[in-house]
């Protein structure tokens, strides 16, 4: 079919791009996939679709090796919705939400530059976590509405012990405001 | 395969021009980078919405080009995002406009659907001393201007010959100017900062920046990345009076966090110092306001500073500055204001707020204006980092789908959007600067920068840009 076809190199053109910058906007999957509020199900027709066209790195693992690699991760959106995932043992948790199309942005691609990938990780899954370098650190401490699990996404390294992590996106309100720092003004 | 059918639909909609195309327009003068996060959230919301976006320099990313520092490339890579969407077949960008002069409110509302501000802060707030208009004193917006490639500060030739620099305003701008008045050249010349500053800041004598502010360690408006950097810079030492910390280590515990590591950090950079032998040396010099820019005995340019010395009353966010009646001079060539910016108003159709410098606005609804939205800095003031004004710009971008949904704008009626207004411009001799046309532009500045060994040597120029963005 004339469309899957056009699908199948639009995606992996984003797939060439996908390592230089995890931006899927301009991939119409990822399109169809935002989240806006309403409760139209794209999600669930998104899985059908990549697997039957195979695109995204296959979660359909047949060997033994590659079954033990494999963490769930459930990713918890703005709105409250559950998005329960299978990544691989290395990925990364914001190159993740975005093959999956949650709505987590990362606007520094990855380098400790902004916090706008900032996630709450479930209290059992947070200890487990190596400790945050300092420039994690410095850039979590200008997200809003910070907490004592609070992580940048881009820093979480997917292993095996992480099986059953859940990451919740902040419910990112007007007030932008970090409890009393303000960096106000620039 | 309904799915995939639907997929279709929406290629083949886009190909045979969808009649039903609701256009919005983004304009700005330089802070597209906002509008290309609205315009994003919209194409993900709304199939059937393109977004033309207006600018008045011929090139696109506003404070990401030209306020962001040289040296912090990374926090640039947001640049990726932007193109990509600007890139989307239901996005144009129509660089070269300068609205409220070439076209005005009013002639875009008729021609879209609705109309969005998010121009930003091109004014910056004044210290409203006397000698603040002497050479030798900037505001922090020319000079990062300058250093940054902005067209209208490529004449700034700040004089770097003095030894001592003074910045008031301890905000992360304030910090960036310190630090690129510091920096090692070495540092500096591999990153895309205009090559005339890096020759400036190559021959320059500045060896102490102090930066100050009004207020105490507790109320110092920059983040702990930025301060960091000032402390690990080599060949620099910390300068800053004990005096101005008393009290400071007890009140730490009662901190949040991010306000507790960045005190730490300051107490710490306070106490050690650092290396006796460097040659540079900085430091914060706090509860202390500006009164007067002192000219040397020709009158003709600023020699030094006298500031007031302020007490604090109250605490914490809200601590207020109280004169004590006692000055101090300090002995300096340069003076940078880095007090804040300040929106401008744009178009006399647009209500403004000259008390806040913003447009009135109900959650970026323009008060008393259907169809007309802002958003940014102009809508809720000049603060905040990128991840600040994205998230707003997210929010008036679904304001806007529920106005939309909600029927508030009249979307039955078809709008020419950007055929009516490109038409209207050439009439008025105006022509257009494409997104294809800024990736000439934008291929001639890595091209040049490569020969030079950075990122991208960028154009001064209106006029060349112009002329290559045509050619």
């Amino acid at each position: 079919m004339a469309a899957s076809a056009a699908v199948r190199s639009a995606v992996s053109l984003t797939q060439r791009f996908v390592r230089v910058s995890p931006d899927c906007s301009i991939c119409p999957l990822y399109r169809l996939n935002a989240c806006t509020g309403a409760t139209d199900g794209f999600t669930a027709p998104s899985r059908r679709l990549r697997t039957s066209i195979g695109v995204w790195q296959s979660g359909d693992s047949s060997s033994p090796e590659e079954e033990e690699r494999v963490v769930n991760v459930v990713y918890i959106d703005r709105c409250g919705q559950r998005i329960p995932v299978q990544a691989r043992a290395g990925e990364n948790a914001l190159h993740l939400a975005h093959k999956h199309g949650v709505d987590l942005e990362g606007a520094c691609e990855a380098s400790l530059a902004c916090s706008t990938c900032h996630v709450y990780v479930s209290s059992e899954h947070y200890e487990k976590l190596p400790e945050p370098e300092e420039r994690e650190d410095d850039m979590l401490d200008m997200a809003p509405m910070l907490q004592e699990n609070s992580r940048l996404g881009c820093q979480i390294v997917l292993t095996p012990e992480l099986d059953g992590m859940e990451l919740t996106l902040p419910k990112v309100t007007r007030n932008f405001y970090v409890d009393g720092h303000v960096p106000k003004p620039h | 395969m309904v799915f995939l059918e639907a997929l279709m639909l929406i290629f083949s909609s886009v190909s045979v021009g969808y009649k039903q195309t609701h256009h919005f327009q983004c304009f700005t003068k330089s802070q597209i980078t906002h509008c290309l996060f609205i315009s994003l959230h919209h194409f993900q919301a709304r199939q059937d919405a393109a977004v033309d976006v207006y600018e008045r320099l011929p090139v696109p990313f506003g404070l990401v080009r030209f306020g962001v520092a040289p040296d912090h490339p990374e926090v640039k890579n947001v640049i990726n995002t932007f193109t990509q969407t600007a890139q989307h077949e239901r996005c144009s960008f129509h660089g070269n406009v300068n609205v409220g002069k070439d076209v005005t409110i009013d002639e875009l509302r008729q021609a879209y659907h609705a109309v969005v501000l998010s121009y930003g802060a091109e004014g910056n707030r004044s210290m409203g001393i006397s000698g603040e208009d002497l050479p030798g004193v900037f505001s922090a917006k020319d000079f990062v201007g300058w250093y940054n490639g902005l067209p209208s500060n490529k004449e700034l030739r700040p004089d770097l010959s003095c030894e001592t620099a003074v910045i008031l305003g301890q905000g992360n701008v304030a910090l960036d100017v310190a630090r690129i008045l510091l920096a090692p050249v070495e540092m500096l010349k591999e990153t895309d900062i205009t090559q005339n500053a890096l020759e400036a800041l190559a021959g320059s004598k500045v060896r102490r920046v102090l930066i100050v502010g009004r207020r105490g360690p507790l109320q110092i408006a920059c983040t702990i990345k930025e301060l960091r950097e000032m402390v690990n810079l080599p060949n620099t030492r910390a300068d800053m009076l004990p005096a101005d910390f008393e009290g400071i280590a007890e009140a730490l515990k009662d901190l949040p966090r991010p306000r507790k590591r960045l005190t730490e950090l300051m107490m710490k950079a306070a106490k050690e110092g650092g290396d006796d032998k460097a040659e540079k040396c900085w430091g914060f010099r706090f509860f202390r306001s500006p009164v007067e820019v002192i000219a040397g005995a020709d009158g003709k340019r600023a020699t030094g500073i006298r500031l007031a010395l302020n007490k604090l009353e109250g605490s914490g966010e809200s601590a207020r500055a109280e004169v004590t009646g006692q000055l101090e001079d300090v002995d300096c060539g340069l003076i940078i204001s880095s007090i804040g910016y300040k929106s401008i108003p744009i178009d006399p159709a647009v209500p403004f707020d000259p008390r806040r410098a913003i447009v009135p606005n109900e959650m970026g609804r323009v008060q008393d204006t259907a169809g007309l939205y802002c958003s940014g800095w102009v809508k809720r003031g000049p603060t905040g980092v990128i991840a600040t004004t994205m998230n707003d710009s997210f929010d008036t971008a679904r304001v806007l789908i529920q106005d939309m949904e909600a029927g508030k704008l009249d979307l039955s009626v078809n709008k020419p959007g950007a055929q009516a207004i490109t038409a209207l411009l050439q009439t008025r001799g105006v022509r257009t600067v494409l997104f294809s046309h800024w990736e000439k532009i934008n291929a001639e500045e890595e091209k040049r920068g490569k020969f030079l060994g950075k990122p991208r040597e960028k154009l001064l120029d209106v006029d060349e840009m112009l002329k290559i963005a045509w050619s």
